[in-house]
This record gives C-alpha cells, structure tokens and sequence, in this order.
C-alpha cells in the first residue's frame, strides 16, 4: 500500500516537473475539453496538457453526451471537439459561441481555410479534414499484376483476382456494422451515383435509380467481405489490414497511420492510399468531406472562453502538427502531405469534388433510418426497391415526430 | 404487527419506489400520448467549410430551431392520441401483409421483429434455466460432502459476471477467429462465421443466457432441497418408488413454489433481454424490445431522439411483461390463499 502511494506521488511529481516543458506559457484556469478519441485529438490534447490545468475525456461516444453536456449552465466543458456531422445539434441550440474576437485576438497563426463560418460568423476552427480513401495492399495488387483500381467495378474486379489467388482471408473490407457504420457506407456511395439526400421540402429523395444502384453496388462487394462484415466497424477493418485479412478497403483516412504502427501491424510499409474510389464514369469519388475541429461552450464566462481558446490554439500548432504529421491530414500550418495522405488528397481535390457531409437536422434522422433499414436488405430479408420505400417511410414518421416534416 | 410499526418498515421502501419506479411510469405513459418538438423555421444560411486547400461555402436553405427568450430551443407540446403507439406498431402492415399471404413481411416491422425475437428467447430459455438449475442442485446435494463447497463456488461463477463483459467474452470468443470458432474450424474442416447469420447468434444468446442465469435457479433449488421432507423420501424409498418416481412425485411437488418463483423472475429479466444484442452487437439480425426502446431514446449526429416512440415502445413492453406474469401470478395467488387456511 505504502509502496503504492510512494510510486504514484513520485509518478505525480515527474508529471509536475516536465508539465510546462513545450508549452510557451501556463494556463491557470481549469479548462475541459470533450472530444473523439481517435489519434489526432490525443495528439491535440496532449499538446494541451502540457500548459497544465488540462483535463481532456476523448470519448468515441462524445456526439451523445456533447448535446446536453454544452446546455447545462455552466457547460460541463469549455471545449468541444466536433466534425461537420456532429456539430449539428450544438449549432441549433446555440450552445457555442461565435469565436470571431477571439479568432482575432489568438488566431494569427490560422488560415482562412480552418475558419468554420456560418452566416459570417466563425462558429468552429477546424484542424483538419477527414474522408474516405481507398486503402489497398501494395504488394499484392502488384505481385497479382492488379492496376491501382479507380471505381468500384475495378475494385470487384481486382477483389475477385485476389480472392482467386487466395492470398488473404477476405480480398475487401468494409465498416457495415449496422447502425451509424451501415448508413455511413450509403452516404457514401449514393452520392457517387450523383444522388441527391433531400428534396427542398424535406421529404428524403434516396428513393431513386441512383439509391438502388448504391444498395446493389454495396451488396455485390458482400462476396468478397467477411460474412460476419454487419459487425465490423473502423477498428475491426484497421484490425484486419493490420493482420493481413483483407486487402482493401475503402477507409477512414484516420486510420491511415496505423497500418505503420509496428506495434499493432503486421504489414508495415505494404499499404498504399489512393483516392476514394468512383461509383460511376465521371461521377465524384462516392464519399463524403468532413472536417473536425474545435468549438467552445456558450455557457462560460468570458475569462474562461478567452484561456480555453488560447488553450486550444496553443494544442493545434505548428510544433504538435510536425511532431504528429502522419496523424491526420492537418489543414494546420507546418504539415507536410507525406504518402499516407496521398489518396485523402487525391479524394478532396478530385474533380468533380465529393460532397460534404450535411450538418442538418434532417441528416441526423435519415442516418439513423438508413442504419436500421438497409441491414435487412444487405441479409437477403428484403429487396432494393422494399428497403427504398422502408427507408422513406422510417425517416418521414420520425421527421414528423422531430418537427421537420409537417 | 402494529400498523404504525409495519408503516415505519415500508415507508421508505413505499417511498423509494413511487420516486424512482411509480411516478416515472406515470410520466413515460403520458409522453407516449404526447409528441414534444422543436419549433422549425426555414433560414437561408451560409455555410463555409474547409476543402484541402480552399474553402467552399453554400447557401442553403435549412431548417433550424427557434430559439426562446431564455435561451433555449422553443418546443411545443401536443396531446397525439395513439399516433406513437401507430408508429411502433405500424398495424396497417400488419393487416396488408395478413391479408396478402405474406406472414414474412411482419417480421420485417421493427416491433414485431423485436417481438417475436423476444417471445422466443423468453420462453426457450425458461424451460433450460429451470430444468439445468435443478439438474446442477441434484447433482451438488448428491455429490460428497467434501467437494460441495468448491462445486457451489464454481456453479456460481456465471452468475457474478457482469452481463454486458460476459456477453462481451462470448463474442470475442467466437467473432472472426476467436479462439473457440478456430477450434471449431480445425475440428471441421470447414469456414464457420458465427455471426453472419442470424440462427447462429441466436444459439449463442440463448447459450449465454442458460449459461449465466442458471446459478441462480441452482441456488434456490438447492435451498429448496435442503427442506424436503426426509421421512416422506424414505417412505417413498420404502415402497419401491425409482429416484424417477421420487423426483417426479416428491421433490418437484416440494420446490413447485421455487419453480414458479424463478420462472416470475426469469420472465420479467429476459422479456427485457438487452446486452446480448449489444454484446454480440446483433443489430442487422436480431434485435429485442428492449433495445429498440433504447435505439429511440439514442440521440442520432444531429441530437434527434425519439422520445413519444421510445415511450410508446416502452409501455408496450411493460403490457408484454404483464400478459407474460399472469399465468404464474394465478398460481402463486391461489398456493398463497390455499395455503391461508
């Protein structure tokens, strides 16, 4: 017990002595900040840290706290760490601040770029970008004689190739857990198809030719994924990369750095990015652009506002940037792309451009329907066309039930 | 007992229960009467977002809340008669697809997906965790003395785990090439995926559930047993009767008020089965009540949660609960006047 104590306290006090070492000053008000847990937040949040008083809760399940957390009087956070796709709720009840003074006071290293504005006014900074890319096994592709594959028929092509060859357990990998994972592939592909998500009025139009295109393109990549790929999210395809299983996958750019963590991977150096793959001749790359970075809470004085922006700005400089460039692609000074961001890139400057995911009320609620509806089409209960109409219907009762809908 | 004195003991059980279970059953039946929403305006809004290397802004057209003088999101409050129950239940299907022949299509509704998945593990389970609990309290009062103890402490085991790890474990276990599901492979031959289809996870739920509940039927079987009338046993012993004949007419008799216990108990925990589908993460399969009340409740990217449907749901299942419990109830009821007088 003794013994325990004496460890912790000698642990506390080193912590104490190296707190301030790359920070060029020290914070002394408590700051909190609420965020995603993924590579590029720690890296943010660490670089915090180090000006001391720095409590930060990166949390993969943030979008359900975030909304209530930035209502209460005082926030139970000064910082939030949001993307386009969850900044949606704290836009509409005006729990952030506009940051336009403070941009002004502490924000001479920004670019224009990162400034979030809605109506004119800066309501987030962004730090970085995010989007899918097509994440391929270079030294497969290259022994089978496979060409990098640029659409999805290419890359059928090239899984039924590899699954012939028999040299990973499954040729393609895919996040389609059901739920949140599922509709994300949608979003994804329908726009690929040149689909549009709403009609002016509200109502959903993914009840079209391009909807049912992107259900049976989804599905046709079936034969080549794990059968057990309705239970696989981002962590379980990075994982399966990592551990040789797959040999493609079209993913999250942030997970690009792990396939080189000698840590975790097992193929090191052996996988290549490209841009997102294109759903049709012609079309956009089928993904979505997103953009995370960071807000702060409306519910704080104005002292507190002012430490937690200079906090935040102090995380995501150039030093953490070029200490932790592969991380993420930065939109922040001092990154160089290097060729993990290569396909991230090549995705957000394709030509057409893919869209950028909506931060809307009504997306919210055709995500949740597209994730509990288009599982049953993917087991075979329901055909292309039923799930259309069951989708349609699923997010018109709830855009009712939300108002959006009359 | 004194009336003051047995008010002084219940009153705070009486109390703790209207605060945390009674009023709020109150309050979650009127909601599922009622639709809360926001009030929606349309604003033409410019929107400027990061590319890689320019901006691109839009101006759209998009419906945000209006937000009141004290600085919240003003909502408006409206008495909608069965509508949530409608939404949930979505009986039009249900008689489209009665009428057309197609009994499959109900399935398809969410509600009665859940519901007969539901039905199912409730009362398949039943009979398992009855009959192993009893069948673990023979063997551990047959066994010597000397092993009871560890034999007790590791019967109990199952029981300790906390739900959600212990249905976390099984699907480690099996998921992909977890250990058991490579055993398995290595023993057949063949590819097996226990999660990609929806009978196979099935199997594993209702594995896991015999698996973990059935320590507690043990327990309280084995208490029972403790009290059965030994002269009776022996008389039975006596005139020739098989330990068939003495289990079937002596010591089932005995521990009948155990028995519809524990079936009470069982009915009420698994018609609200929830972490095996988080656990095993079954949401494209199988899915129960239980857990698509809480897929309403969940607030989606744009902080939307479906509070009238998830009320509407939840009422529904406590209806299911109480139609489940009347059987059993009867029984209890009449033992407990029979054995008044």
């Amino acid at each position: 017990m003794m013994l325990k104590k004496l460890v912790l306290a000698g642990a506390i006090s080193l912590m104490g002595t190296t707190a301030f070492a790359a920070c060029s000053y020290e914070n002394t008000t408590e700051i909190k900040m609420l965020s995603a847990g993924f590579e590029a937040w720690k890296a943010v949040a660490d670089a915090m840290a180090e000006c001391g008083n720095f409590q930060a809760e990166l949390d993969q399940e943030f979008r359900t706290k975030q909304p209530s957390a930035f209502e209460a009087n005082p926030a139970l956070y000064h910082l939030g760490g949001v993307s386009n796709g969850t900044v949606t709720p704290l836009l509409n009840a005006e729990t952030i601040r506009p940051l336009d003074d403070l941009v002004a006071k502490y924000g001479q290293n920004l670019s224009p770029n990162q400034l979030i504005r809605i109506d004119g006014k800066i309501m987030a900074v962004a730090m970085m970008v995010n989007t899918q890319h097509l994440m391929y096994r270079e030294d497969i592709l290259s022994d089978l004689g496979i060409e990098t594959p640029t659409s999805w028929d290419e890359i059928y092509a090239a899984a039924a190739k590899i699954k012939e060859a028999g040299v990973v357990d499954h040729p393609l990998g895919a996040t389609m857990k059901s739920g949140w994972n599922l509709a994300q592939e949608f979003v994804n592909m329908y726009p690929g198809f040149g689909g549009a998500l709403f009609n002016d009025d509200n109502t959903t139009a993914v009840n079209s030719e391009a909807g049912l295109k992107a259900l049976e393109t989804m599905k046709a990549g079936m034969t080549f994924m794990d059968p057990e790929v309705l239970v696989s999210d981002s962590t379980y395809v990075q994982q399966q990369f990592q551990q040789g299983k797959i040999a493609m996958a079209n993913l999250w750019a942030s997970r690009a750095a792990a396939m080189n963590d000698e840590a975790e991977s097992q193929v090191v150096g052996k996988v290549k990015m490209a841009g997102a793959p294109t759903a049709m001749e012609g079309g956009a790359p089928a993904t979505t652009l997103w953009w995370d970075g960071i807000v702060v809470a409306a519910n704080i004085t104005d002292e507190e506002a002012d430490a937690a922006f200079k906090l935040a700005m102090e995380g995501m400089d150039t030093e953490m940037v070029q200490a932790n460039n592969d991380a993420a692609i930065w939109l922040i000074d001092g990154f160089t792309p290097g060729p993990l961001s290569e396909g991230a890139i090549a995705t957000a400057t394709a030509n057409p451009a893919p869209p950028a995911y909506p931060s809307t009320t009504q997306m919210g609620l055709l995500h949740t329907a597209l994730g509990n509806e288009i599982p049953a089409f993917l087991t075979g209960e329901r055909d292309a066309a039923a799930t259309l109409v069951a989708i349609d219907e699923a997010y018109t009762t709830a855009a009712k039930e939300a108002g959006v809908l009359k | 007992m004194k009336f003051k004195t047995f008010f002084a003991f219940v009153a705070p059980s009486v109390f703790m229960m209207t605060l945390f279970i009674a009023l709020p059953l109150v309050s979650v039946f009127i909601q599922s009467f009622q639709i809360t929403q926001p009030v929606m305006q349309q604003l033409e809004v410019e929107t400027c977002t990061p590319g890689f290397i320019t901006q691109t802004c839009v101006t759209e057209l998009k419906t945000v809340p209006i937000i009141g003088e004290d600085g919240k999101i003003q909502t408006t409050t409206q008495w909608v008669g069965l509508q949530s129950y409608r939404n949930v239940l979505q009986m039009d299907k249900v008689w489209e697809a009665l009428s057309s022949g197609r009994l499959g299509d109900i399935l398809q509704i969410d509600f009665w997906k859940a519901l007969r998945f539901t039905l199912m593990f409730t009362l398949l389970t039943l009979p398992l965790v009855i009959g192993v609990g009893l069948l673990i309290a023979l063997t551990v009062n047959n066994a010597a003395r000397a092993f009871r103890g560890p034999v007790i402490f590791v019967s109990l085991l199952p029981f300790i785990v906390t739900p959600v790890i212990g249905a976390l474990s099984i699907y480690w276990l099996f998921v992909g090439d977890g250990i058991l599901t490579a055993m398995m492979e290595r023993w057949s031959g063949t590819n097996i995926s226990m999660f990609a289809q929806a009978w196979t996870i099935e199997l594993l739920m209702y594995f896991y559930r015999v698996w973990h509940v059935a320590p507690f039927a043990f327990v309280i079987f084995y208490a029972g047993l403790q009290t059965v009338n030994m002269d009776t046993l022996e008389s039975a012993v006596i005139d020739g009767a098989s330990r068939w004949e003495r289990l079937r007419h002596v010591i089932i008799p005995h521990l009948m008020p155990l028995i519809v216990f524990i079936a009470l108990i069982h009915l009420m925990d698994c018609y609200r089965v929830f972490d095996e589908i988080i656990g095993f993460r079954s949401q494209a399969h199988v899915i129960s009540l239980q857990w698509l009340t809480v897929d309403f409740l969940t607030p989606d990217d744009a902080g939307n949660r479906a509070i009238a449907r998830a009320s509407a749901s939840a009422m529904l299942t406590m209806i299911g609960i109480v139609f489940l419990l009347i059987l059993p109830l009867r029984r209890t009821w009449r033992d407990h006047k029979g054995g008044a007088h």
